[in-house]
C-alpha cells in the first residue's frame, strides 16, 4: 500500500504547544494501558482478532495497532453508542451472537473454525456476512447485515483510526490545542505538520 | 453560585440547559426570576477537561440507548445529542444561519408545511439579539436576505475546504459566502480568538467557541440563576389542581424533588417528548401537553448527504472550522425544483475517525481496500446541504417497553423519508457533484448522513393542532413551558441552533411580558387561539 508520509510522527510533537495535557493523559492510556480481556471468552476474543485482521489488515507493523482489547472493554463497561438500530439487541448480545454467526458460516460452508481459514476464506465468509448471505439459525432474528456494517466495520475503523500511528499514515495532523494552525488554504502547510506528500 | 434547597419554591426550574435551557436560562434570571437549570451530565472545564481527541471526547455525547427504527433509521449519539451543561452547543459546528424569511409562513407563501405562529417580524429582532449575544462572526454584507447588516465580528479566513466551495460557486455564478460562525475572530472576554484547531465538533478546548456554555451559562449565573449538574430530571410532578409541582430528578444516587412555580423541558427532540410521555399521571394518562396526542410526533430531520472528490493539491480539510464557506443558492431559488423545500450547502472537514466511519460505511470498503483509501485523506474535499425534510405525524419519539438504569421506559425513535425528501437529496447530490467537479475534483462518491433534529413537541396557532403555543407554553398546563429545537413546527434548510436560541430569548421577554401582566399563574386555559 503507499506510505505517503514515512518520516512524519505525530508524537514528537508530545511537549509543543500541539498537545494539552488532556490530550497528553488520553494518549497515555491509549498507548500504554491496552487493556486485558475481560468480557470475551477466549474464543471469541480469538475469532475477534482474526475478524480484526481481514477488516483492518495490518501487515506491515510488527506490533498492530490493537483493537480487539478496546472492544471488549467498551462491552465490559456497557458504553453504548446512544442508539441501537431496531433488527439488533443490545451491543453485548449482538456481539456475541455476531461472532457466533461468523463462526457457524465458516463450519457451514467451508467445515473448519473461523480462525483456522485461510485469509481468502475468512475474507469469503465476511463478505457472505456483509451481504446477509448466511445460515439463519445462528443469528436468529438479528440483521447480519447491519451488524457487520454498523457494529463491527463501524467499530473497528473507529478504533484504528483513533490510534496516533494511523494518524501518521494517513498525514493528519493530530492533536492541535492550545496550538491550532496559522495556513489553512489549499496547498498550504504550517511547519509542525506532515511534509507534502512524498513523490512515488 | 447561587443555590436553591429543593423544598424551596423557585420560579423556574428549566430542563437541559443547551441553545434553549441555558438561553432561557439566562433571559429569565436577568428578568428577576429565580431559575434552576438541571443537567444529566457536567459542568464541564473546557481549558483543563478537553483534548484534541475525537475518541476521548465521546463524553459529549448523550449515549444512553435509543431504538431506532423506520425506513431511513437516524444515527443518534454524536452530532445530534449532548450530555453536560451547554448541551449539544459544546460540540456544535457553529453554524449560525437565519431562516429563510417565508419558512414562517411556509404553507401561505410557499405551498407546503405548516405556517409557525411566530411571524419572521416577531423573531428578526431576536436573531439579531442572539447573534449579538454569540458575536458571531460572518460577512459585511450577507448574500441572502435572512440578514442585513454586517455580523459583529468580521468573518473567518475560509480553510481549503472551504475555497474550492467558492472557486466553484464563482464559476457557476451562484453566490456564496464565509460561513457565519459563532466562534469568534478577535478577543472576546475571556476567549481567545479562534486558532483553527479543527476539533470543534468534539469541544473547543480554547473556550473561543461561543457556546451555550461561554455565553449564556454565565450570564444566568451572574444573574443568580443556579445550574444543578449531574442531575437526572426523571419526571415533572403534577399536583391535583393539575398544575405542575416541580420535578423529580436523581442526583448522587439519591432521588429528590425541586418545588417550581413553573417547568420548562428543555431536552431537545427526543428527551423533552420522552420526559413529557414518562410523567403520565392520573390526570394526564398519555402524559403531559398531550391532550392532541401530538407530544413526539413531527420529528424532523436535515438529511446531509456527504459528497466528496479528491484533487490533484492537498486540502487538509481536517483545519479549521469544519464548514467555513456556504451557499444559500437553493434555499432561496425555488426554479427548476422537483421538490418542495430547499437546502443551504456548506464545504466539509471531518476528522479522522467520522472520515473512517463516512469511508467504511459506503458498503464493501474494508481490508487493505480501506487503508488505501482513507490514506488519500488529505487530497479529500466535501460538500454536504443542510436539507430540509417533510414534517410527517408518522415520524417520531415513543414509548419503547425497555427501560433504563433509572427505570425509565427508553425512547425509540422512528424515520423514514418522504418522496419529496428524497427528491431534494437527489437535486442536492447532483448538483453539489457537479460543484466538486467544477472546482477540479475526480472520483465524486456520497454517503448517506442526517443532522439535526427538530419537532416533536410542536408550536402552533391552537390548541387542537399543536402542543404548545408561540410562546412555548402548554396549551393544557399552563405553568408547563417547552424551549428547544422541538418546538419547531417545519425544519427549515439551515442548521436550528440559531433559531433556537432566537425564540429561547423571545419566549424569555413574552415570559417576563406576560408575568408583569399577573398572566403567569393561570388556570387551565381554553383550547382555542
Amino acid at each position: 500500500m503507499k506510505r505517503p508520509y514515512p518520516t512524519y510522527d505525530v508524537l514528537a510533537r508530545w511537549e509543543s504547544p500541539s498537545f494539552n495535557d488532556a490530550t497528553r493523559e488520553t494518549l497515555t492510556e491509549r498507548l500504554e494501558r491496552v487493556p486485558e480481556r475481560r468480557f470475551f471468552t477466549e474464543d471469541e476474543w480469538s475469532r475477534l482478532e482474526a475478524v480484526v485482521a481481514r477488516l483492518i489488515p495490518q501487515p506491515d507493523r510488527a506490533r498492530p495497532i490493537p483493537i480487539t482489547p478496546w472492544i471488549d472493554q467498551k462491552l465490559v463497561e456497557e458504553r453504548g453508542e446512544g442508539y441501537r438500530f431496531d433488527d439488533l439487541p443490545p451491543q453485548a448480545q449482538a456481539w456475541r451472537r455476531g461472532l457466533a454467526g461468523i463462526e457457524a458460516e465458516a463450519q457451514k460452508r467451508l467445515s473448519k473454525s473461523f480462525v483456522d481459514l485461510g485469509a481468502d476464506d475468512q475474507d469469503l465468509i465476511l463478505r457472505c456476512v456483509e451481504l446477509g448471505e448466511i445460515d439463519g439459525d445462528a443469528w436468529g432474528d438479528m440483521s447480519a447485515q447491519r451488524f457487520f456494517s454498523e457494529l463491527l466495520v463501524r467499530t473497528v475503523a473507529t478504533l484504528y483510526y483513533a490510534h496516533p500511528v494511523a494518524w501518521n499514515e494517513i498525514g493528519f495532523g493530530g492533536p492541535a490545542g492550545p496550538r491550532g494552525y496559522v495556513r489553512l488554504g489549499v496547498g498550504e502547510r504550517d511547519p509542525w505538520e506532515a511534509p507534502q506528500e512524498s513523490v512515488q | 453560585m447561587r443555590e436553591h434547597a429543593d423544598d424551596e419554591l423557585v420560579d423556574f426550574v428549566i430542563v437541559g440547559s443547551g441553545a434553549g435551557g441555558a438561553t432561557l436560562a439566562a433571559k429569565l434570571s436577568e428578568a428577576g426570576f429565580s431559575v434552576v437549570v438541571f443537567d444529566a451530565g457536567p459542568f464541564w472545564r473546557p481549558l483543563e477537561e478537553f483534548a484534541s481527541d475525537e475518541l476521548e471526547q465521546h463524553k459529549l455525547y448523550w449515549t444512553d440507548e435509543r431504538i431506532v427504527a423506520g425506513a431511513d433509521p437516524i444515527v443518534m449519539g454524536a452530532n445530534n445529542s449532548g450530555r453536560g451543561v451547554g448541551g449539544s452547543t459544546v460540540h456544535f459546528a457553529m453554524i449560525s444561519l437565519r431562516l429563510r424569511p417565508d419558512i414562517f409562513r411556509s404553507r401561505s407563501k410557499l405551498g407546503y408545511g405548516v405556517d409557525w405562529p411566530v411571524s419572521w417580524d416577531e423573531i428578526e429582532p431576536y436573531y439579531t439579539e442572539a447573534e449579538r449575544a454569540l458575536k458571531v462572526s460572518g460577512p459585511v454584507s450577507y448574500p441572502w436576505p435572512s440578514k442585513h447588516g454586517p455580523y459583529p465580528y468580521r468573518p473567518h479566513e475560509i480553510n481549503g475546504s472551504g475555497q474550492l466551495l467558492g472557486r466553484a460557486a464563482e464559476k457557476l455564478g451562484i453566490k456564496w459566502c464565509a460561513t457565519p460562525l459563532a466562534t469568534v475572530s478577535a478577543p472576546r472576554g475571556k476567549s481567545p480568538p479562534c486558532v483553527y484547531r479543527g476539533f470543534c465538533v468534539v469541544g473547543c478546548s480554547t473556550n473561543a467557541k461561543q457556546s451555550a456554555l461561554i455565553v449564556w451559562i454565565p450570564r444566568a449565573l451572574k444573574a443568580g440563576a443556579e445550574v444543578r449538574d449531574m442531575a437526572m430530571v426523571t419526571r415533572v410532578e403534577i399536583g391535583q389542581d393539575g398544575l405542575c409541582t416541580g420535578v423529580t430528578y436523581r442526583r448522587e444516587g439519591r432521588e429528590r424533588f425541586q418545588r417550581a412555580r413553573n417547568v420548562v423541558v428543555a431536552g431537545y427532540s427526543v428527551e423533552t417528548p420522552r420526559l413529557l410521555l414518562n410523567s403520565a399521571c392520573p390526570q394526564f394518562p398519555d402524559g403531559l401537553a398531550n391532550s392532541t396526542g401530538l407530544v413526539g410526533k413531527y420529528l424532523t430531520i436535515h438529511s446531509s448527504p456527504g459528497i466528496w472528490a479528491t484533487f490533484e493539491d492537498e486540502v487538509r480539510m481536517w483545519k479549521g472550522p469544519p464548514n467555513m464557506a456556504v451557499s444559500e443558492h437553493w434555499n432561496y431559488s425555488d426554479g427548476g425544483k422537483d421538490f418542495f423545500g430547499g437546502y443551504s450547502f456548506m464545504s466539509q472537514g471531518p476528522l479522522p475517525i467520522t472520515w473512517a466511519q463516512t469511508v467504511a460505511g459506503t458498503g464493501g470498503m474494508w481490508g487493505a481496500r480501506l487503508r488505501d483509501e482513507m490514506v488519500k485523506y488529505n487530497h479529500m474535499a466535501g460538500l454536504g446541504p443542510v436539507g430540509e425534510t417533510e414534517s410527517q405525524l408518522t415520524n417520531g419519539v415513543e414509548l419503547a417497553d425497555e427501560v433504563d438504569r433509572y427505570g425509565l421506559r427508553i425512547p425509540k425513535i422512528t424515520f423514514s423519508y418522504s418522496d419529496n425528501d428524497k427528491a431534494l437529496q437527489r437535486h442536492a447530490i447532483a448538483y453539489l457533484s457537479g460543484m466538486l467537479e467544477v472546482a477540479g475534483g475526480r472520483d465524486v462518491w456520497t454517503n448517506v448522513d442526517t443532522s439535526h433534529l427538530m419537532g416533536t413537541c410542536r408550536m402552533g396557532f391552537d390548541a387542537e393542532t399543536s402542543v404548545v403555543d408561540k410562546d412555548g407554553r402548554s396549551w393544557d398546563i399552563p405553568n408547563l413551558w417547552v424551549c428547544d429545537g422541538s418546538l419547531f413546527p417545519t425544519s427549515g434548510g439551515v442548521n436550528p441552533s440559531l433559531t433556537i436560541q432566537a425564540l429561547a430569548c423571545r419566549i424569555g421577554d413574552r415570559i417576563a411580558t406576560l408575568s408583569k401582566r399577573g398572566e403567569l399563574s393561570g388556570r387551565r386555559r381554553e383550547a382555542v387561539s
